[in-house]
């Protein structure tokens, strides 16, 4: 497996890019972990598609390196870099039996059959087709179908990386459970440098250990699932991770004083605004409190989504949303208090710290 | 109101859908709610007059329709693909029900911008559908449904190709949208979650069968037999088979935890108990009721704000939904409590027994 660096990488599709706008990817410059289990999230034509298509050599880019392990392999083709991939539907061979799909990678790469044997029979452990082996593939279900893609995809263990293109859309919302804790215990036990693409939330967060969060074209985040979700560093992390996602107040800020509208909320700290243009108080709808003291609030609506409720409010004259446990009481006259170590304030959509 | 009397539709011998009764009011939105091939895309074939049932008869306010065609009926449909005329502006792609039906130019002009503004495609009004982005083409297919002014409105799984922000966006404003038609809606989707979400009824689908029809939260909570518990689980279900015996539940007469109240007067003998991941916890709820169990754990996968630990009770795999980050490593004994007065029981056929209470105090 490989540590892949992206060397001041940018794309655009069109000739002659001239402004930043022109890029449907600006710049990148990151080192990603041999062994790590990155994940790529952001909204359709964010980037991130195009930056899976640099790793994988399936686009050159317009500026920059890639390397893995330090080896330039920017001009390198696809089946020259020494990857897997699985993508959003199977491809496969029809013709060829479920273990003979499976044993294909290998046994073009000359593995000893005795291995080959060992690695499928793994792998058909694992994706619960062990019963399958000596079955065509073209009688079995899209579903079917594409375990054996990830089968393939897993098979090897002298690959530089992995790299998912969606690979669960298309199962079954019960056997996605099963198949992404069993990636992850994969991950846990080869350690296997994978890069994962989806539009999923849950997916990506569950199964990276970094997800990288992409807008327009840029990277806006790097971190942990928990880094995300408790210090997401743009207003566009706070808004894309969480469901729903945080709360975005537009905020005066004066000191360690922040107000929305009527209300005033003090901070231990001063917040370094400098000289932005734009300031928000960001808070997670976990972390909102209703209660019966505290500031007044306007619920608008409550809708019990089984394990929790979310309550749809007016604070201040700007929208916000709470959540509730599932047994949690909703007070007629409700107030609310802000979770004081859950509250970020963003100079210009960017989070800005503690330090006076 | 449409009503399905002993609606059947069998294929070369094969039930795609078994007899089945259903009645959907005005002004209601309806999820048919089950896994891909349970049935839900040809009962709307059905209901849409698209395909005629193989038995049984479809009534829209009193009057049979059944066998009546498409065109010949007031319905609008959006699917999961976003279809609209690519050479057209969204103006006309909205306008277009209203043109063909031979409406005038100012009813046109005004049910347009209503619809619009509802669906705040006001800005894109001049584009054509290509230059937006999928929530936008979408947003102009569920328009166009809507200045049709049907009386049933058919939405087979119209969100499922959009960005999950989209959705989440798309799925607060339809309630909303819906609301102010007075149409039957009727929403197909495989995700529990956008159920709950949406809210209205639910009818649950598999293999062909509605398994059960309500309130959405009613059926969520007290589903009336093991396929609709599972069917509308997500994370998945939790289940045990169990032996109750002297108010204990008894797992291979070495696990064993006291019967909660609301399931105190089932018969003794073998059952099946199940319970959502989110009533199974590394804490006592702190009420009574917490079982603690002794489980092994599998893996854990973070979220950020929630952590999914998949555990194994006594052979059976359950995944445990906590809040906050459990990193808990692999193959663990660890002790985890249930909260019992969630707890769900099945008979061996698969029938509820006795349904979890609605609400815990």
């Amino acid at each position: 497996m490989a540590r892949i660096t992206l060397d001041h990488i940018r794309h655009a599709y069109g000739p002659k890019p001239s402004s930043p706008q022109d890029y449907a990817l600006k710049e990148v410059h990151h080192e990603w972990n041999d062994g790590g289990a990155y994940a790529l999230l952001g909204p359709s034509g964010c980037g991130k598609t195009t930056l899976l298509n640099i790793i994988s050599g399936l686009v050159t880019p317009s500026e920059g390196r890639i390397l893995f392990d330090g080896t330039d392999v920017t001009q390198l083709p696809t089946e020259r870099r020494n990857i897997a991939q699985v993508f959003q539907f199977p491809v496969i061979y029809d013709t060829m039996t479920v273990y003979d799909n499976l044993a294909f990678p290998l046994r073009n790469r000359r593995v000893p059959e005795a291995e080959v044997d060992r690695r499928v029979r793994d792998i058909l452990e694992m994706i619960d087709l062990s019963s399958w082996a000596n079955r065509k593939a073209q009688r079995l279900t899209a579903d079917q179908k594409q375990k054996i893609s990830l089968g393939r995809g897993l098979v090897r263990n002298d690959v530089s990386a992995i790299l998912f293109d969606e690979p669960l859309t298309v199962i079954d919302p019960h056997m996605k459970w099963v198949l992404r804790s069993q990636l992850k215990r994969l991950h846990r036990q080869f350690g296997f440098t994978m890069v994962y693409v989806t539009h999923d939330q849950t997916e990506a967060l569950t199964f990276a250990d970094k997800v990288v969060v992409m807008y327009d074209g840029e990277i806006v985040q790097i971190g942990t699932p928990a880094e995300l979700f408790e210090r997401p560093s743009h207003t566009f992390v706070g808004y894309f991770i969480g469901s729903p996602g945080m709360n975005v107040l537009p905020a005066a800020v004066d000191g360690s004083a922040v107000t929305i509208g009527a209300e005033t909320i003090q901070l231990d700290y001063a917040p370094k605004i400098g000289s932005a243009k734009k300031t928000e108080l960001g808070i997670r709808p976990e972390f909102i409190r209703l209660g019966r003291d505290g500031m007044p609030i306007e619920v608008t609506k409550v809708e019990d989504i089984g394990r929790q409720k979310i309550v749809r409010a007016r604070f201040s004259g700007h929208p916000v949303a709470i959540v509730v446990p599932e047994d949690g009481e909703i007070p007629a006259d409700a107030r609310v208090r802000f979770d004081p170590s859950a509250i970020s304030i963003y100079a210009d959509s960017w989070r800005v710290g503690r330090e006076a | 109101m449409l009503e399905l009397r002993n609606v059947s539709k069998t294929v070369g011998g094969e039930y795609h859908i078994h007899p089945s009764d259903l009645v959907l009011e005005r002004g209601t939105l309806n999820v048919l709610l089950g896994p891909t091939l349970s049935g839900k895309t040809s009962l709307m074939r059905l209901m849409a007059g698209l395909d005629k049932p193989t038995g049984g008869s479809i009534h829209f306010d009193g009057k049979d329709v059944t066998g009546v065609r498409v065109q010949d009926r007031n319905v609008a449909m959006v699917y999961q693909q976003f279809i609209n005329y690519p050479a057209l502006t969204v103006y006309e792609n909205i306008a277009s029900p209203m043109r063909i039906s031979g409406k005038d130019k100012a009813t046109i002009d005004r049910e347009v911008r209503k619809a619009a503004e509802l669906l705040r495609l006001t800005p894109y009004l001049d584009r054509t559908p290509l230059s937006l982005s999928g929530g936008q083409q979408q947003r102009t297919a569920l328009a166009r449904a809507i200045v049709k002014n049907a009386s049933l409105v058919l939405l087979d799984e119209p969100l499922a190709n959009l960005d999950y922000k989209l959705r989440e966006e798309l799925r607060e404003e339809l309630p909303r949208i819906f609301a102010a038609s007075g149409a039957i809606f009727v929403y197909a989707t495989t995700e529990p979650s956008e159920a709950l979400l949406l809210g209205g009824n639910t009818a649950t689908l598999s293999q062909g069968r509605i398994t059960q029809f309500g309130k959405t939260i009613d059926v969520y909570r007290r589903p009336s037999d093991l396929v609709t518990a599972r069917t509308f689980a997500d994370p998945p279900l939790n289940i045990l088979e169990v032996v109750k015996s002297n108010g204990h539940f008894l797992k291979h007469d070495t696990e064993a935890f006291a019967v909660p109240a609301h399931l105190a007067a089932i018969a003794d003998g073998p059952v099946t108990i199940a319970f959502h991941p989110h009533h199974l916890a590394l804490a006592p709820a702190g009420q009574d009721g917490d079982a603690r169990l002794s489980v092994r754990t599998l893996v854990s996968e973070i979220t950020g704000s929630e952590s999914f630990v998949h555990v194994d009770f006594a052979g059976a795999r359950w995944v445990m939904l906590e809040h906050g980050i459990h990193d808990i490593e692999p193959d663990k004994p660890i002790d985890v409590y249930l909260d019992t007065r969630h707890l769900m029981a099945f008979a061996g056929d698969g029938q509820a027994i006795a349904a979890a209470p609605a609400k815990a105090a």
